[in-house]
């Protein structure tokens, strides 16, 4: 055993509202410069959507992540040994800025500087790039909402074994559904973006395993834009450095929650410490795709057992972190109430950042009504009621219609379970019995019966039911971000005499500060 | 003539080791930032496949060319020392050339022709690709008037070579040679000594140790059996992180 911490995620797809606040958080802090305008290291996608990059999930195209072998192995699909040093003078995989948007400004002071004429001034679009006047044919989130739906939704990659039929149902507009997917580096275990760099730029940090680019090292070999599965390693054509998400470390390290978690309108975002056996890494990533997450999920290991907490000790763990760990609600999301799932676990990268699957958006369908009665009552300059159709959030139907949802299943299951439908239903009748259970608390207008039939049928008590119920609506911000104290403490002590480093003038000087001869 | 051949082959071989081992030096250490191939690929991906690619591997063989006429001339010799090899090799290296060359032109119609890459363009980028086609041309010049010259390269400027690095510079031999070949010898000291203040610095930094480490890395910030506990006292011998 080799047992390490990691600091993992997990997101609550159910309460994203797609505001887009982590993505200007991040923006706002890290990626407002000239060469990364267009980087969103932080994004929100709307699914089903082609996302951003566009098609990124589809890697027929960017052949990003590990595939298995036959001699089961895995390599990276578009980089590696051979093929990143043979193809290191031209990439034929690399998106280029148009996969992304071209980014621009508007010419604000046009408005304001323009003579006086008979028409208004426009504020013209110019590229970032160029300075030039541009068409803007591409911007971030274009497809927000089901936006463009032709040329966008109906383009996911994710539609793959879905029938047309199937297909064609979820895009009639009264049944039309979508929900959020917000998406930020999943901090990987089995990081491709750190095997691709010819140059050993990126690496994965031992104590919190965040995954950085040492902007000193990287030399634009660009290797990691192609061999990250998510994109979430971008170019800056500015400066010819890769760079990516570094999950504000400068501030987890502060002890504060990174910018995008802290700012998150609709509280998805749980953050926390994860104790895992490293020298498990290789196996795990090479497991079958069917248990890959089985197995992705083993090597997660529990905090409280005696045996994992002395081996953790033992590896240089610190107390506080294995105290953290105890308390991560990323532990009780994803392996005590099996709630969460990874991103795209066919990628093989072991993504740390977790979803819990929407459910809402799939249940809810719509039935049709006779609204002639409430029509009546309202004034009659009031908007009457155009349609018939009404969203049905009755228990009843809800609980019926998993085999009628709106969003195919198997859609579902191509995002977060590699195609595993069970899976998913799993956690769906978990979050349906958590809300049965509560309404029968709070309403009162289910019977015992049903509840304790609900519950027996998602394999969960009524204890477990509250708890989820808790961390998922009530959570206070300490129990939503259970950071571990960084121990720079340690790392100072380590690398210098904490005497020099008192008697140093500090304010950048990381050298011992010595007399000039 | 005696005194340019005595700069162009004497003064400006030191002065661009100089120049090239200094500015190496001290943009690899103190401008760390700055030491990247900058790459246009994501601005441009098309037209650079036929610049980049043919220039790239062109290079890469004609210079281990040189470098191996530089190293070991009896070994070129020898295998010169038939026709049919002969043949083989210059051939071969001619087509390299070629394929430079025409790679060059391509990245140097991409550069001046795509709007976005004016932007990541400077002064030093034009440089460097005047002073290469120059280059490439002079020597591909060289190549198919002055036969063979994988053999002359071996007898008359490896030598030549030689005294420069042992400091006893001999340019007897050399000072005999057409113009063009003492043109391509100053185009080869003109990219050496701009080398460290242009792009051409990635060539010094290829990932070369990818091929054997490990595709994972973890990098930790303490080591716990290192750091020092709290009983024991402050040691002289400072520790290190590995
Ligand atoms: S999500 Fe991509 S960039 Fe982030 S660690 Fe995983 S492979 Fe690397
Ligand atoms: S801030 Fe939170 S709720 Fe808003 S889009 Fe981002 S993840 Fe969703």
């Amino acid at each position: 055993m080799d047992i390490r911490s990691q600091i993992a995620m997990v997101f609550h797809l159910d309460k994203c509202i797609g505001c887009h606040t982590c993505s200007i958080a991040c923006k706002n802090i890290w990626t407002d410069r000239k060469g990364a305008e267009y980087m969103w290291w932080n994004n929100v996608e709307t699914k089903p959507g082609t996302g951003y990059p566009s098609k990124w999930e589809d890697q027929g195209i960017y052949k990003g992540g590990w595939e298995k072998n036959k001699d089961g192995n895995i390599n990276l699909k578009g980089a590696g040994k051979r093929r990143g040093l043979t193809n290191i003078f031209y990439n034929p995989n690399l998106p280029v800025i148009d996969d992304y948007y071209e980014p621009f400004t508007y010419k604000y002071l046009d408005l304001i500087e323009s003579p006086e004429k008979d028409d208004q001034p426009t504020a013209r679009p110019v590229s970032l790039i160029t300075g030039k006047p541009i068409d803007i044919k591409m911007g971030p989130n274009w497809d927000d909402d089901l936006s463009g739906t032709p040329d966008y939704a109906r383009n996911d990659p994710n539609f793959k074994n879905i029938s047309p039929e199937e297909k064609e149902v979820m895009f009639q507009l009264e049944k039309m559904a979508f929900f959020y997917l917000p998406r930020i580096c999943n901090h990987c275990l089995n990081p491709a973006c750190v095997a691709s760099c010819p140059s050993g730029a990126i690496y994965k940090r031992g104590e919190d395993g965040v995954v950085l680019i040492n902007q000193e090292v990287c030399r634009a070999w660009r290797m990691c834009v192609t061999a990250c599965p998510y994109k979430k390693s971008y170019y800056n054509w500015h400066t010819g450095k890769s760079e990516k998400c570094i999950l504000c470390y400068p501030r987890m390290e502060a002890g504060l929650a990174p910018a995008c978690m802290h700012s998150c309108v609709g509280r998805i975002r749980y953050l926390g410490v994860l104790l895992y056996d490293a020298s498990k890494i290789e196996e795990t990533a090479k497991a079958d795709e069917k248990d890959l997450i089985q197995k992705q999920l083993d090597i997660i290991l529990n905090p409280f057992d005696e045996n994992v907490i002395r081996e953790a000790k033992k590896n240089g763990v610190a107390d506080s972190t294995i105290h953290a760990a105890q308390n991560s609600p990323i532990y009780r999301f994803v392996k005590e109430w099996k709630l969460a799932l990874p991103l795209h676990p066919e990628f093989r990268t072991l993504p740390m950042l977790f979803y819990v699957p929407p459910l809402l958006p799939v249940m809810a369908t719509v039935k049709k009504t006779d609204n002639a009665e409430q029509q009546d009552k309202m004034h009659p300059i009031a908007k009457k009621w155009e349609d018939n159709w009404l969203y049905d959030t009755s228990t009843k139907e809800l609980w019926g219609t998993l085999d009628q949802i709106r969003f195919p299943l198997k859609y579902i299951a191509n995002l977060f379970s590699a195609g595993d439908e069970e899976l998913i239903k799993e956690k769906w009748k978990k979050l349906m019995a958590v809300r049965i259970h509560r309404r029968k608390v709070t309403v009162g207008d289910i019977s015992d019966e049903k509840v304790t039939e609900t519950l027996r049928d998602a394999n969960m008590t009524a204890e477990e039911a509250d708890a989820i119920y808790a961390l998922t609506s009530l959570p206070k911000f300490e129990e939503r971000f259970v950071i571990p104290a960084a121990h720079r403490e340690q790392a100072i002590e380590m690398m210098d005499f904490t005497g020099d480093t008192k008697g140093g003038t500090g304010f950048g000087i990381k050298k011992p500060v010595v007399r000039g001869i | 003539m005696n005194y340019l051949d005595n700069f162009i082959l004497i003064v400006l071989p030191y002065v661009a080791l100089a120049t090239f081992l200094i500015g190496s030096i001290y943009r690899y250490t103190s401008r760390k930032f700055q030491v990247s191939s900058l790459s246009s690929q994501f601005l441009e991906g098309k037209k650079l496949f036929m610049g980049s690619v043919p220039f790239h591997w062109g290079i890469v063989f004609i210079f281990l060319g040189h470098l191996i006429a530089f190293t070991i001339p009896k070994g070129v010799l020898a295998w010169n020392s038939q026709p049919v090899r002969l043949m083989v090799l210059e051939i071969t290296a001619f087509i390299f050339g070629i394929s430079m060359l025409v790679g060059l032109i391509n990245l140097f119609i991409r550069r001046y022709t795509t709007p976005r890459l004016k932007y990541v363009t400077n002064k030093m980028d034009f440089a460097i690709y005047i002073l290469l086609i120059l280059q490439t041309f002079a020597g591909l010049w060289i190549a198919y008037n002055f036969r063979w010259g994988s053999s002359w390269f071996s007898t008359l400027l490896t030598p030549y070579l030689y005294s420069i690095f042992k400091f006893q510079p001999d340019i007897t031999a050399v000072a005999l040679l057409p113009w063009t070949v003492k043109l391509h010898i100053m185009g080869a000291y003109l990219i050496i000594g701009i080398l460290p203040f242009s792009r051409l610095i990635h060539m010094l930094v290829l990932p070369l140790n990818y091929i054997w480490r490990p595709y994972q890395q973890v990098m930790w910030n303490w080591d716990k059996d290192k750091v020092r506990s709290s009983k024991s006292p402050w040691s002289v011998h400072r520790p290190k992180n590995t």
